[in-house]
This record gives structure tokens, C-alpha cells and sequence, in this order.
């Protein structure tokens, strides 16, 4: 009786000190779910969610403190995809945060009407516009993120938000149009018979 | 050497159809002319990937063969006028493209003169005395893709990339029915195609397998005439390293890893190209433009296209300088036979299904086929019949993929090797159904490449988001610190206090002087200015 309560004890002293350890020499800094979260969302880094960018947004989610509809530019797809992190039910999209937009967005400066100001380079969340104090600025496409951040700021409303895809190139074929055909095919026939 | 027999290997699956070839067969190619066009529609993008640069204005009179465009990086390529004449727009216009969208196009309206650029490339004849690397600038800077259909960049797939090639095949299969370009080419043009394949040999002459290297030509044994004179012409060129081999005529063995499992039987691994087991495929049609641009000095300005069909008066073959609008062609081949003619670039199984006839000829057109127009059946629900895994020459499962497709199971069709898939219609020519299973294997793998785009762009976007606030919070702290040294100094009033410092210092020195003076008996006396 009395060996077995020492074994016991024993291994339990034995599994307790080899966790504690464990835990102090492999500690992960930071919060792993937040960067979990952080991975799902498109980083737009537009704020519609309410939070400034997709981490701080990440962080409130882990916490609790936010819902994981709140996501207008990762639509649908990121919503599921956090639904089955977090193991919650899916929801539709927050409508108050937005709408997803059907196509990507990338934003265009009309170069003829560009001031100068920098007004939007300062707002730009990932630095993908460029130009100088009284010269013209542009857009780097391959670096916007479509996040409209740079739309208020600009004194004279030169700013654009166009489809991101247009080129041959990045056309991708669309889901076969014949789904419904295959639906509706056995209808005459049942009522045939 | 060249021998007819040679051992073979079966491929799995493949079709036996139709094949419709001898009726484009039968007159010789016909060669023609831009000179007398209204316009040519030259789209910068005729290859995989990326875009060239134009290097002509509007208004600019160019030479035949000049470059209207140069290539910008890797995997981009120049392309070149195929005649002389005036650029006389760049503009988006409807391109030969699955998507039916315009992209950016060089409209040259010729000159009549049909007059080649003086400052052509220089021939290089005695090929032997240049380096390889040499070579691939010239046919890079020729603008030759592959003309098999996969456009991809010909001086790409001529790397060495440190392996060592043991075995070139060139692909004379042309498999498809009605197509019948590389057919003519062989019959006309088998003294430029085996030059060809010796410069290829030559680029690859310091990255041979010490076994040593050889070429086999594989042709489809319903093609008797192109077999024949690729074997004369072997014959005369005496090369004991090329081979001619006659494969029997399945749809699809001139896909490039069919090819090479029928000829060698060997497998070229999932995601891998064939340079990576030793081999190297190209083209037949590949291979004579390589011998034009390195040895005449002659860009990628023409190529052979076959027009056929029920749909025409004339079927034949035609020699076609580039961005021709393609009712030339048709006028060419004697016109229409029908009023409503559906019209597709490439084969029947293969081809992309063209809006009109005013779209131009490009780098990719081997055929053009003139049908009457028929709208397909309706799809019924599968009924698991297996046929099309029956046909698969890569040996898929289609019927899986089609299900995991439908549910856009984007991770399921990826671990059923979607991306092995050659897209080649076996399975939806089978299909009782009629199930277009092809349009779904094609729209599952632009699902997910665009999820990977997506997620590649999201990569970025966060490096770049995290690099601003890092460079935002440096700015901050610098601007603090500054902030506060400044404080720091108008808090201590640095400069007076050290004019007190150095007055008591003056001060003390003095009244050390005058100690030292007074101590000793005064013995020198020296006047101090202090």
C-alpha cells in the first residue's frame, strides 16, 4: 500500500518537475493562436474590422473580444476557415463591417491630377505608393493591397480603385455552366413516368 | 542510322480516333505574303509568362524581322515585325485566348515592300565555333517558344541546369486529328529540322552523359510520307547520333512525358521537368526555327498552320507570317463552305473555341479547324461507369477529381496529382455522360493557383505591414530621443558652466604659480603675462 502511494507520488513529482521544465525551455513568445488567426486573414491591413490591421484584429479574436465575422475583404472563405480553427459555427459577414467585393481591388492614381501632397503615402498600410513632396505618385499594383486606405486623405480625389485582374494572364477558367443542366435533366423524365 | 524498329513501350489509356488528317494533306504549303494586308495584329504576349517591353512608337517604319519589342526579364521574350511597314497603333485588341479578353497588341500596317531589317542578326553558319551560351542568347533573342502548343521560352528549356542529357526527342507525334503542320513540315522541311536537332546536340555537347547522347525523332506511323523523308534526309547527313522511330498512332502520345515513356520507358516524376531523369523533348517545328534563327540569322517571324474542316473549301497547309488576321487564312483556303462556321484554334480535343475570324495568327496557332457550329449535349449526372480512368494516359483518377472539383475540395484535388493532369479530353470524349470534365480539372487548377497567389500576396503584404510599423515606431523613438537630448541640454546650461569651469581652473593655476613662486628662495625671476 504504502510502496504503491510512493510510486505514485514519486511519478507524479517526476512528471511534474519534467512539465515544468518543458515549459520553461520550450516557452513560445507571443500568443501561437493569435499568429494562427493572423494567417487566416488576407492583410489587407484595411481596419474594417474596427481594429488598425489584421494582426491587432487576430490578437482581439484569440482574446475573445471579437467576433470572427468582422472580415469584409476575406469574405466567406475567411470566415470559414476561422470557424474551423476556433471550432465555432460559421456566420454570415458582419454587413456593418462592409461587403466583400466581387473582384480584387488594386487602387490607381490619375497621374494628370496628382498634386503631391503625400497625403496618401502616409496613409498607404504597406507602403505600396511611391513619389515625393510636389512631385507625382503612383501605385506599385504588384504591392496594393486594395484596402482604400488612401481614398479620404486625397485633397483632389484623384484616387481609383480598379479590378485587380485583367490581363489574359491571370484569367482563370470559371466552375462549368453545366450544373445546372445536370439538376434539371431527370425532372422530365420523372414526369414522364 | 535510322531504323523504323526500335523496342516501345505502352502508355496507359489513350484513344483511338478519327483521325481526318489526309484531307489537309493533299496540296503542297502554300506561302503567304503580309506584304498587301491592310494590317497585322502582333499581341506583345505570345509566350508563357511575362510581357516584353515595345520598343516602337506609333508612327515608327520598322523593317521585316526588326524587334518591336524587347524582352524584360526572365522568361520574357522579343517578338519581331513580319514584314515592313508603320506601327500604327498599340492597343488592346481581342487575342486568340481562352478568356476572349483584349490584351495590349502592335498593329503594323505593311508597306507592300516586304523590305528585312539591315541590321538583321548575324548568321552564325559555323555554329560549332560558338559557345552554348551564346547559342541560347540567339535563340532567346529570336523570340522562339515552343511550337508544339505549351509556348514556353525555347532557350529556357535549353539550360543545362548541371544535368547531364542523355537522350533529345524530338516530337514529330503531332497526335490530334486534323492537325497537319508538323506533318508538311517533315515532308518539306526535314533538311532544316535534323540541322536543328544538331544544334541542339551542340548546345548540349559539354553537358553529355559520358554514355553519350542521342536523338530519336518519334512519328506517328500514320504519317508514311514524313517518316519517309526524315529518313532520306537522315540518311544523306550521315548523324549515327539521330534516330528516326515510328510510334503507333494513339491520341495522345505526343504529349511530351507520353512521348518520352513511349520512346525510352521512362517516367518522368510528378512536378519534375524531363531534364531532371537526362531527357530533353522538343518540338519538330521548335527545332527548324532554331536552325533559322541560329544559322540564317532569321527571327521567329512565320510558322505553318493547318486549316481544315468540314467548314472549308479547300483544306491545306500555309506557311503564315505572324499576327495575320486569320480570315486571310480562310480566304487563303478558298473561303467557307457554310454560313455559320464554329471556329477553334488547335484540334478538336485540345483546341480553344475563337469568336471570329479577325483575331491574328500567333506563336501558338498550329491549326485552325472550321466546323459546323454544334452545341455540345447536355450534361447528365455521373453514373461511375470508369470509363475515363479506362482512357487516362497519365493514369488519374478523373472521376475522383471531378467530384473533389465540384466541391471545390481544392487540398483533396491536389493530393489526387491535379496538376499531372495534361488536360488532353480523353476522359470527356469518353464520358457517357457528357460530362465536360476537362472545364472542371481546368477550373479547380485556377482555384488553386489563385489561393496560392492570394496567400503569396497576403505574405507580402504582412512583411511589408510589419517593415512600416517597425519603421514607424523607429521614427517615433528617434524623434523622442532627440526630443529629450534636447531637453536634456536646455535644462543644464552646458556652455556657461564650463566658461565657471574653466575661470576657477584659471584661478587656481594662477594661485599655484604664485605658491610656487613664494616656496623656493627667489632665484630666477620670470615675468608672467597672468
Amino acid at each position: 500500500m504504502l510502496s504503491a502511494l510512493l510510486v505514485v507520488a514519486g511519478l507524479a513529482l517526476g512528471f511534474g518537475l519534467l512539465l515544468g521544465f518543458a515549459a520553461k525551455k520550450y516557452h513560445v513568445e507571443g500568443d501561437p493562436l493569435a499568429d494562427k488567426i493572423d494567417k487566416l486573414l488576407p492583410q489587407t491591413q484595411c481596419g474594417q474590422c474596427t481594429f488598425p490591421g489584421c494582426r491587432p484584429y487576430a490578437e482581439a479574436i484569440a482574446k475573445g473580444e471579437a467576433d470572427i465575422n468582422q472580415c469584409p475583404p476575406g469574405g466567406e472563405t475567411t470566415i470559414q476557415a476561422l470557424a474551423e480553427l476556433m471550432g465555432v459555427e460559421p456566420k454570415p459577414l458582419n454587413s456593418e463591417n462592409g461587403t466583400t467585393p466581387a473582384t480584387p481591388l488594386v487602387a490607381i492614381i490619375d497621374e494628370y491630377n496628382c498634386i503631391g501632397c503625400t497625403l496618401c503615402i502616409q496613409a498607404c498600410p504597406v507602403d505600396a505608393i511611391v513619389g515625393a513632396s510636389k512631385h507625382m505618385h503612383t501605385v506599385i499594383t504588384a504591392e496594393c493591397t486594395g484596402c482604400k486606405l488612401c481614398l479620404p486623405p486625397c485633397p483632389v480625389d484623384c484616387i481609383d480603385m480598379i479590378p485587380a485582374h485583367s490581363k489574359p494572364t491571370q484569367w482563370k477558367w470559371p466552375y462549368p455552366s453545366d450544373t445546372l443542366q445536370i439538376q434539371h435533366a431527370p425532372k422530365p423524365e420523372s414526369e414522364a413516368a | 542510322m535510322s531504323t523504323l524498329t526500335n523496342k516501345l513501350w505502352r502508355n496507359h489509356g489513350g484513344l483511338h480516333l478519327p483521325e481526318h488528317k489526309t484531307i489537309s494533306t493533299q496540296q503542297p504549303v502554300q506561302c503567304l505574303s503580309a506584304a498587301n494586308l491592310p494590317e497585322l495584329v502582333i499581341p506583345l504576349l505570345q509566350h508563357a509568362r511575362f510581357y516584353p517591353e515595345p520598343v516602337v512608337k506609333v508612327g515608327n517604319n520598322v523593317y521585316k524581322g526588326q524587334a518591336l519589342a524587347k524582352a524584360k526579364g526572365y522568361s520574357s521574350l522579343p517578338i519581331h515585325a513580319s514584314t515592313s511597314g508603320q506601327i500604327i497603333a498599340i492597343e488592346p485588341r481581342p487575342i486568340p485566348h481562352l478568356s476572349g479578353l483584349n490584351d495590349t497588341c502592335i498593329i503594323l500596317k505593311p508597306d507592300g515592300l516586304d523590305t528585312w531589317t539591315p541590321e538583321r542578326l548575324e548568321p552564325l553558319a559555323n555554329y560549332t565555333d560558338y559557345t552554348a551560351e551564346r547559342l541560347r542568347q540567339r535563340i532567346c533573342g529570336a523570340g522562339i517558344v515552343g511550337l508544339g502548343g505549351a509556348v514556353f521560352p525555347a532557350a529556357l528549356k535549353l539550360e543545362t541546369q548541371g544535368t547531364a542529357l542523355h537522350t533529345l526527342i524530338i516530337n514529330g507525334a503531332e497526335c490530334e486529328p486534323y492537325i497537319t503542320c508538323d506533318d508538311m513540315l517533315m515532308r518539306e522541311k526535314a533538311q532544316e529540322i535534323i540541322a536543328g536537332i544538331q544544334i541542339i546536340l551542340h548546345i548540349f555537347h559539354e553537358h553529355t552523359d559520358p554514355k553519350g547522347l542521342h536523338c530519336l525523332i518519334g512519328i506517328e506511323d500514320n504519317k508514311p510520307e514524313a517518316l519517309q523523308a526524315m529518313q532520306q534526309t537522315l540518311a544523306h547527313s550521315q548523324d549515327s547520333r539521330i534516330q528516326v522511330v515510328a510510334i503507333p498512332t494513339i491520341y495522345p502520345s505526343g504529349g511530351e512525358k507520353q512521348l518520352i515513356h513511349i520512346l525510352t520507358g521512362r517516367e518522368v516524376p510528378s512536378g519534375q521537368r524531363p531534364l531532371n531523369v537526362g531527357i530533353l523533348c522538343h518540338n519538330v517545328a521548335t527545332t527548324r526555327a532554331i536552325y533559322r534563327a541560329v544559322v540564317l540569322g532569321e527571327p521567329l517571324i512565320s510558322r505553318y498552320v493547318t486549316i481544315t474542316g468540314s467548314g472549308i473549301k479547300a483544306p491545306q497547309n500555309v506557311e503564315v507570317p505572324l499576327g495575320m488576321p486569320i480570315k486571310h487564312l480562310i480566304a487563303a483556303a478558298g473561303g467557307y463552305t457554310q454560313h455559320q462556321p464554329a471556329l477553334v484554334m488547335g484540334g478538336p480535343m485540345m483546341g480553344i473555341n475563337l469568336a471570329n475570324d479577325t483575331l491574328p495568327v500567333v506563336k501558338a496557332t498550329n491549326c485552325i479547324l472550321v466546323e459546323a457550329a454544334i452545341q455540345p449535349p447536355p450534361a447528365l449526372p455521373c453514373i461511375r461507369c470508369g470509363k475515363c480512368a479506362d482512357v487516362c494516359p497519365v493514369s488519374l483518377l478523373p472521376q475522383q477529381l471531378y467530384w473533389h472539383a465540384r466541391a471545390r475540395h481544392l487540398d483533396a484535388l491536389e493530393h489526387h496529382h491535379l496538376f499531372d493532369c495534361i488536360e488532353c479530353g480523353c476522359c470527356s470524349y469518353v464520358c457517357p455522360s457528357h460530362i465536360p470534365l476537362v472545364d472542371y480539372y481546368r477550373f479547380a487548377k485556377g482555384e488553386v493557383l489563385k489561393q496560392r497567389e492570394t496567400q503569396e500576396k497576403a505574405e507580402l503584404a504582412r512583411a511589408r505591414h510589419e517593415f512600416r510599423q517597425e519603421r514607424l515606431e523607429r521614427l517615433k523613438r528617434e524623434k523622442a530621443e532627440k526630443l529629450a537630448q534636447h531637453k536634456k541640454a536646455s535644462q543644464e546650461p552646458t556652455a556657461p558652466s564650463s566658461e565657471v569651469d574653466s575661470k576657477k581652473v584659471a584661478i587656481q593655476a594662477a594661485l599655484d604659480r604664485v605658491k610656487a613662486k613664494k616656496s623656493p628662495a627667489p632665484s630666477v625671476s620670470e615675468d608672467k603675462p597672468a
